[in-house]
């Protein structure tokens, strides 16, 4: 048990004379050289950065193509058209839910019915402890006086979550179907996945209406992805018996797709439903740029005019709608479908069914009677904005709270941060380059190689190479910090079952909270500074690593960490030489999605003050500057990949090399 | 399924009136709302206006900027407060590219500028000239700016020119952009606390005017051609010498279309004009009174009726 890495690294290393590292740390040593020939002033400023006259006018180019496409092509008329239908399902589900003067014109639901029905549904799926928690949400939601706005968002959101589930479920079949969909999917995917959300909004905005049709465009699109990866995941482990035995008994090629593949895909699929459901709500603010009502709209004005208490309501509110909908979700995939006796009467087997119709129609009734049960009015609620902002203020105006958080500010900022980036900026951008294919090389290998030049050479392209560095910088800077905290926090949490079970849940709460609302506190600790925009990403970036190290060193084979006790390791070694080996691939997933949460929290940033792409991305909101828009975007979408290709490829290949479950 | 198709049409046929009385009112005019609150209260009082004269409204939230384009394309149909300094370039913009037009000013004026809250006039006596406020520099110096002061100026986008006016008038500051007006209040609010002075870019008419007493540093007036002419202003060689205008419009703008649409909300849309503390008692209904936008309208057409009535008739 000595050492499980290193029997491993034989393995990295081919046969050729040059092995990956010799490779790596020759790039390495060009990338530095060079680096000191720019510092001692020898080298040509054309090798320093690309010369702007080099620099192909993408933006002028995609702007030409988009125009094309829109107006000659006559995409703009059809998603126009698409936008009609759209807008007649979202009027329909904004008249049931908070009464908007449409057809069928019978809305507003009382509150007190969705709540009961909440409660049922909550039942059904995870007994009393899930009916308190669902009904438990939308009594919150009305006795805080916030149930119109959060019905506007749920409103859009009961028609985005279910366009997403069912193009991402065909578009998933139809990858698994034929190769050739899927080839092309899968790099899409992939951009899509990084692309940050500001560049999806305007396209949004042009071809689909400001408004609630847009927001929910926006929203279905970015939910998508992973609806289409869980699809196709879940038809590929349909295993071969239960398809032969469909085959047997007579099925059509439907009947096969509809009776045997999708119910035994069913968990997979369901999983997408339940990611589908979380994008969907982590748009919820994001989407209020461009006209989605609600939740998030109502936040944004709160911070506009500095109400913190009110605008953590609504953040709370937020959680709470996405963790019973989490939770929900998760337990309808565990629950397996009831099979009842032959002569069961026909009200016991949809009791679920007529008991939530009941307390439907029940409220529905009595809200005609009761005025409180129809509509909490305003006077009535529980509000508590004023006391709760006075608290936060108090809270962050306090003596040891002050000091400290300027003595971080001091060291960050004037020690750390700020030199970082002016290190950074110093690098000739070839020699930055081939840091980043070392990088590469060094940990996935040729094909990530490849991909990094050929991604970074891209952004250099672009001609916001200075921005791009500067994005970059405050994504090592507060993944570096998040893997100092996030680390430790994760494993002194896996020590016990009740701690990781706290932990995970203070996880799931800091990223269903909306992002928007840590950057004013984030403001008022650290200033309008790279320290604030460094810790409003940490917070994001911080999630995925503490709950992947739990996860990791859970899911080490019992068998080890005995055989290690046996062996009279200490808890240390244990750690240092059993644990750690195994749960590293697990932690580098984490690693990996902090990296991407990172990439998405710093655009955000930008509403603190950055110098970075997110900066420019938000400028192009104001005009129509749809092909500058989309070179940002890219750029974003490249270095993110960068890291996402390499660092998955170094996951698997130790996966294997462990012998571990993917 | 004989029932059902009678069921159907005794569903179709109940609701059929009110369907049509729905639609009977024209297509609604679309208001589009921002992030601040004498912008959403004016909205509704608008909406509220026209609601009284039978139209049929709605609201839209939208980002303050990107709503030009949309306005253009008649998905939105009018904006009401259209600021000279801060949208004043995503107007002109749209109004070249033809679909909108100006429907009018406001009577109240708009100012944006370098502006610090009450208490900063303690560490810096001085104020509000811009010359003894240069002489302090030091006092409003963070970590990062060492001797310098620190000038916080508005989102870039904005365009307000802050660095080019420190340098042309030799200001011993540092210019640090913030990246959006909830940054600007967190920034103030943070100051608050142990009355440090800070002097950051705010605009007027404003809620944090009620929140946080407090003046306009006071520039070399505006001189027409102080942003395109070097000579203009007391620095020979440099443009941006002077202060923001102390009286910028406040427009509203309509979509071409509205005009023959709705022929009547048109009329009234073009003779609104709300004044400066017209629009400071709306925002004060929602920032202090912690109002509901929608009643903090109905309250002030209610209080105010002279103010519109003359509009509608």
């Amino acid at each position: 048990m000595a050492d499980v890495t290193s029997d491993l690294k034989a393995g990295t290393s081919g046969p050729a004379q040059w092995s990956r590292g010799t490779w790596a740390s020759a790039l390495l040593i060009v990338a530095v050289a060079l680096t000191a020939l720019r510092y001692g002033g020898l080298l040509p400023d054309a090798l320093h950065r690309i010369p702007e006259e080099l620099i192909p006018p993408f933006a002028a180019w995609l702007d030409a193509f988009f125009n094309f496409v829109k107006d000659d092509l006559g995409l703009l008329t059809l998603t126009r058209t698409l936008t009609e239908g759209l807008e007649w399902l979202l009027d329909v589900t904004a008249n049931l839910m908070f009464g908007k003067r449409r057809w069928p014109n019978i809305g507003p639901i009382p509150w007190t019915a969705i709540a009961g029905v909440a409660a049922v549904i909550g039942y059904y799926l995870g007994g009393w402890r899930m009916a308190l928690l669902g009904a438990g949400t939308f009594i919150w939601t009305a006795l805080i006086g916030q149930w119109k706005i959060a019905m506007e968002t749920m409103s859009v959101l009961m028609v985005a979550a279910p366009l997403a589930f069912f193009i991402g479920l065909g578009l998933g079949i139809l990858a698994w179907k034929y190769v050739a969909v899927n080839r092309v999917i899968k790099p899409i995917l992939s951009v899509l996945q990084t692309l940050p959300f500001f560049t999806y909004l305007l396209p949004a905005v042009i071809f689909f209406k400001v408004g609630p049709t847009a927001g929910a465009v926006a929203t279905t699109i970015y939910a998508i992805p992973p609806m289409i990866l869980m699809t196709t995941l879940g038809l590929q482990k349909v295993p071969i018996e239960v398809v032969e035995a469909g085959n047997m008994s007579g099925c059509t090629k439907w009947q096969l797709l509809r009776h045997v593949y999708l119910p035994s895909a069913r968990t997979e699929i369901l999983v997408g439903v339940n990611q589908v459901i979380m994008l969907c709500l982590a748009m919820v603010v994001l989407t209020a740029f461009i006209g989605m009502p609600g939740l998030g709209a109502k936040l944004l004005a709160m911070m506009g005019s500095f109400k913190l208490g009110r605008s953590f309501e609504i953040g709370v509110t937020i959680v709470l709608l996405a963790v019973t909908l989490d939770r929900m979700s998760k337990a309808w995939v565990v629950k397996q479908p009831v099979h009842f006796e032959r002569d069961t009467p026909w009200w016991r087997k949809h009791i679920v069914l007529l008991s939530g119709l009941g307390v439907f129609v029940f409220f529905c009734i009595a809200a005609q009677f009761i005025d409180v049960f129809a509509e909490i009015g305003r006077k009535q609620n529980f509000s508590q904005g004023k006391e709760i902002d006075t608290l936060i203020k108090g809270f962050l105006a306090l003596d040891p709270v002050q000091n400290t958080t300027q003595a971080i500010r001091y060291v960050l900022n004037v020690w750390i941060l700020n030199p970082f980036r002016d290190f950074l900026l110093s690098i000739p951008t070839p020699a930055f380059i081939l840091l980043v294919v070392a990088f590469a090389l060094s940990l996935g290998g040729r094909r990530p190689a490849i991909y990094a030049a050929i991604f970074f050479g891209l952004v250099a392209l672009s001609g916001w190479w200075d921005r791009s560095v500067i994005t970059l910088y405050s994504v090592i800077s507060a993944v570096t910090l998040a893997l100092l905290i996030g680390v430790p926090l994760g494993i002194t949490a896996a020590r016990s079952e009740k701690w990781s079970q706290r932990v995970l849940l203070a996880c799931d709460t800091a990223q269903t909270f909306p992002s928007f609302i840590y950057l004013i506190p984030a403001i008022m600790l650290f200033g309008i500074t790279a320290t604030s925009v460094v810790m409003s990403i940490l917070i994001f970036a911080m999630v995925p690593l503490t709950r992947y190290t739990i996860e990791g060193l859970r899911t080490v084979p019992p068998e080890m960490t005995e055989a290690a006790d046996m062996a009279g390791a200490t808890r240390m070694q244990k750690l240092v030489k059993v644990q750690f080996p195994l749960a590293l691939p697990t932690m580098a997933v984490g690693f990996n999605q902090a990296i991407m949460f990172a990439f998405f929290m710093v655009i955000i940033a930008a509403f603190i003050g950055t110098q970075d792409l997110g900066q420019e991305l938000q400028r192009t909101l104001a005009g129509t500057d749809l092909g500058k828009n989309f070179v940002l975007g890219i750029c974003v979408s490249l270095m993110a990949l960068t890291f996402d290709l390499t660092i998955m490829k170094w996951a698997t290949d130790r996966k294997k090399a462990l012998g571990l479950p993917d | 399924m004989n029932k059902f198709t009678t069921a159907l049409t005794a569903g179709v046929l109940a609701f059929a009136p009110m369907a049509l009385l729905a639609e009977d009112s024209s297509d609604p005019i679309v208001i589009p709302i921002h992030n601040w609150s004498s912008q959403i209260v004016m909205s509704h009082v608008v909406g509220q206006i026209f609601e009284s004269m039978g139209n049929n409204v709605e609201f839209v939230t939208t980002d303050s900027q990107a709503v030009y384009e949309s306005v253009r394309l008649g998905d939105v149909t009018l904006e009401l407060e259209v600021w000279e300094g801060a949208f004043g370039a995503s107007f002109r913009a749209a109004l070249e590219k033809g679909g909108l037009h100006d429907a009018g000013d406001h009577d109240a004026v708009t100012r944006e500028d370098w502006w610090y809250p009450m208490w900063t006039k303690d560490a810096c006596p001085g104020l509000p000239s811009w010359e003894a406020l240069n002489e302090c520099a030091a006092v409003f110096a963070t970590a990062e700016t060492g001797d310098k002061g620190r000038y916080l100026d508005g989102p870039v986008d904005w365009l307000k020119h802050g660095q080019e006016r420190v340098e042309a008038l030799g200001m011993d500051f540092v210019v640090v952009n913030a990246g959006s007006a909830a940054a600007l209040w967190a920034e103030i609010g943070a100051a608050e606390a142990d009355k440090r002075p800070v002097v950051v870019f705010n605009w007027t008419p404003n809620f944090a005017e009620a929140v946080w007493p407090g003046e306009f540093v006071e520039f070399p007036e505006w001189v027409d051609g102080c942003d395109k002419d070097p000579a203009v202003g007391p620095n020979k060689d440099a443009l941006y010498d002077c202060g923001n205008p102390a009286d910028g419009y406040l427009k509203k703008a309509a979509w071409d279309g509205m005009k023959d649409k709705w022929p009547a909300a048109y009329d009234v849309l073009t003779k609104i004009s709300f004044t400066n503390p017209q629009i400071a008692e709306m925002a004060r209904l929602v920032d202090v009174e912690e109002m509901e936008p929608e009643e903090a309208a109905a309250e002030w057409l209610e209080a105010n009726p002279d103010v519109w009535q003359g509009w509608t008739s």
